[in-house]
């Protein structure tokens, strides 16, 4: 079967003045149909280079990045992005908001106002579409972002730290939401974090990038039943694989830690 | 010995209404006015100054010549008022800050937009309007009346000199504040680059552009007095030359002050229209 998303031997080199730096070095990866996979790494190890690649934000030197089988050719609306930063347009309305996404991939008026509302109710926020995004809360504001991203319908979901800014719990709400939607929806996702028990919670496969040069260092299948309770997070079987990822990031951050010592 | 029912320091239990709160304060850092306190603090010191002015010329310290009275400035107002002539030359003069401000501003906000969002643009027009900028607005003024004589054309092409290029480079500088990621949102939407431009650039850096407009309305009443001063047969400025002429200081006094009145006006008026428009920003107050 051709994976959803396959990355074969990319490579990325950031160009500066005086040295040049290699921020991802021959990464191979692939993700399954409704595979949930997240990328976890210390900051600046390219894991969200990664990801604005994928997006077709950003250019890449060798390799390549094919979507079903076919090479991305810049960005498109086969691959719905959610950004850390809040990105809901501030003179919109959450509804006129996931309205703009729905008009922009041709829908009718009409259309749209029933599939924005429809999203809107996935994420638990019918009562908010009126709202401006000045007046919701931080959480409620990734959720308009999901439920825009995902109203389109793209084959690929890439979300780049979306609950890095949350407190610690509206981050755990907001996982049991994203996981909630993910079990009923079906979805690909490739999910960036440097959470590690937000890693393992929501994937089935984790995988650890290695710092400067970025390479996939470590693949770790998270085998967890579904649908996953958040008390899921203090089970045995939870906790050997949080910490198997944790050794390995650990890894990355002391040589991170040396490299600055010496 | 009695006992003691309240003991060591400390123990009272705490009052009501919770002494930990931090007190209200109005001149403390990030400190809040309700409305009439603002207004009330404002007015104060308008107030202060017209008695200052007030007592300045009724103890005879200033003479009359270069300082009238408050009332006799009045007075003057409402006699100009009473007779046609104060309004006929407010008239013009809006009706040539209006036209003037809107040639610029109406051309300023492309050329802005554009340079803000396309570097070859940018490279091509900023460096050309930054050394205008510089060029003194005065030194224009022989040159305008060279070339279009002395009537509303050269109000205007004052006007649009001393604030277009002014504009633009502010305008530029909102739309460089667009956040890349709403840019990007619009990328993954597969928008076309002029629909980015046009539904998520501007409205994302209206509301700046707004205020940018709003204070170089400020500068534009400077260069439309400035103007009527040195050439013009009517209009607020204009008479503030004829009234120097004949040693009318109550008539200069009272002109600067209505032309105060109306620069406080407009900018208190597009600050209440722009939060009309612009009612889903955040604003600390």
């Amino acid at each position: 079967m051709i994976p959803k998303l396959a990355i074969h031997g990319l490579s990325k080199t950031f160009r500066q003045k005086q040295h040049s730096l290699l921020a991802l070095d021959a990464i191979d990866l692939s993700l399954a149909e409704n595979e949930f996979v997240s990328l976890v790494g210390t900051s600046g190890c390219g894991k969200s280079t990664l990801l604005s690649i994928v997006a077709g934000l950003q250019e890449f030197d060798e390799g390549e990045v094919l979507v079903d089988g076919a090479p991305i050719a810049g960005p498109g609306r086969d691959r719905g992005v959610v950004f850390q930063s809040y990105t809901l347009f501030p003179w919109l309305s959450a509804q006129k908001n996931v309205e703009f996404a729905l008009s922009a991939a041709g829908m009718s008026a009409r259309q749209c106002r029933e599939a924005a509302r429809e999203h809107l109710a996935l994420v638990g926020l019918e009562r908010f579409a009126d709202a401006y995004p000045s007046q919701l809360s931080g959480g409620m504001k990734q959720r308009v972002a999901i439920a825009r991203a995902l109203s389109y319908r793209p084959k690929l979901l890439l979300m780049d730290e979306p609950f890095g800014a949350l407190d610690a719990l509206t981050r755990h709400h907001m996982q049991e939401l994203l996981t909630g939607v993910w079990e009923s929806h079906r979805l690909t996702v490739l999910f960036i974090t440097h959470d590690v028990e937000e890693a393992v919670y929501l994937s089935d496969r984790v995988m650890v990038m290695s710092n400067q040069p970025g390479r996939i260092k470590a693949v770790v299948p998270v085998e967890l039943a579904r649908p996953r309770p958040y008390d899921i997070t203090t089970t045995a079987d939870f906790l050997a694989v949080h910490r198997q990822v944790l050794t390995s990031i650990r890894e990355e951050s002391i040589k991170i830690a040396q490299l600055g010592a010496a | 010995m009695p006992p003691r029912s309240s003991g060591k320091a400390g123990s009272s239990p705490p009052r009501a209404g919770g002494t930990r709160r931090r007190p209200h304060r109005l001149l403390g850092l990030t400190g809040r006015l309700e409305l009439w306190q603002f207004a009330g603090i404002s007015g104060l010191v308008f107030a202060g100054l017209l008695a200052l002015w007030w007592l300045a010329t009724s103890s005879g310290w200033v003479g009359p010549l270069f300082l009238p009275s408050p009332l006799s400035v009045w007075r003057r107002l409402v006699e100009l008022a009473a007779s046609g002539q104060l309004w006929q030359d407010a008239e013009i003069s809006l009706y040539r800050i209006l036209a003037g401000f809107l040639i610029a501003s109406v051309l300023a906000i492309p050329v802005g937009v554009l340079i803000g969002c396309y570097r070859f643009w940018e490279a091509a027009i900023e460096p050309l309007v930054d050394f205008i900028r510089y060029m003194p607005v005065v030194a224009f003024v022989p040159l305008t009346i060279l070339w279009s004589g002395t009537g509303d054309t050269q109000k205007f092409l004052i006007i649009w000199i001393g604030t277009f290029f002014q504009q633009v480079l502010l305008i530029m500088d909102n739309v460089k504040r667009v956040p890349w990621d709403f840019i990007d949102i619009g990328r993954t939407l597969e928008l076309p680059e002029r629909r980015i431009l046009a539904r998520i650039v501007v409205p994302s850096a209206l509301p700046g552009i707004w205020d940018s407009l709003r204070i170089s309305l400020g500068w534009a009443w400077t260069w439309l007095v400035l103007a009527e001063l040195v050439a013009a047969t009517s209009g607020l400025g204009y008479r503030i030359t004829v009234a120097q002429r004949f040693f009318q200081t109550d008539t200069i006094v009272g002109y600067i002050l209505v032309l105060g009145c109306f620069g406080l006006v407009t900018d208190q008026a597009m600050k209440a229209i722009g939060r009309r428009l612009f009612h889903y920003v955040e604003v600390r107050r």
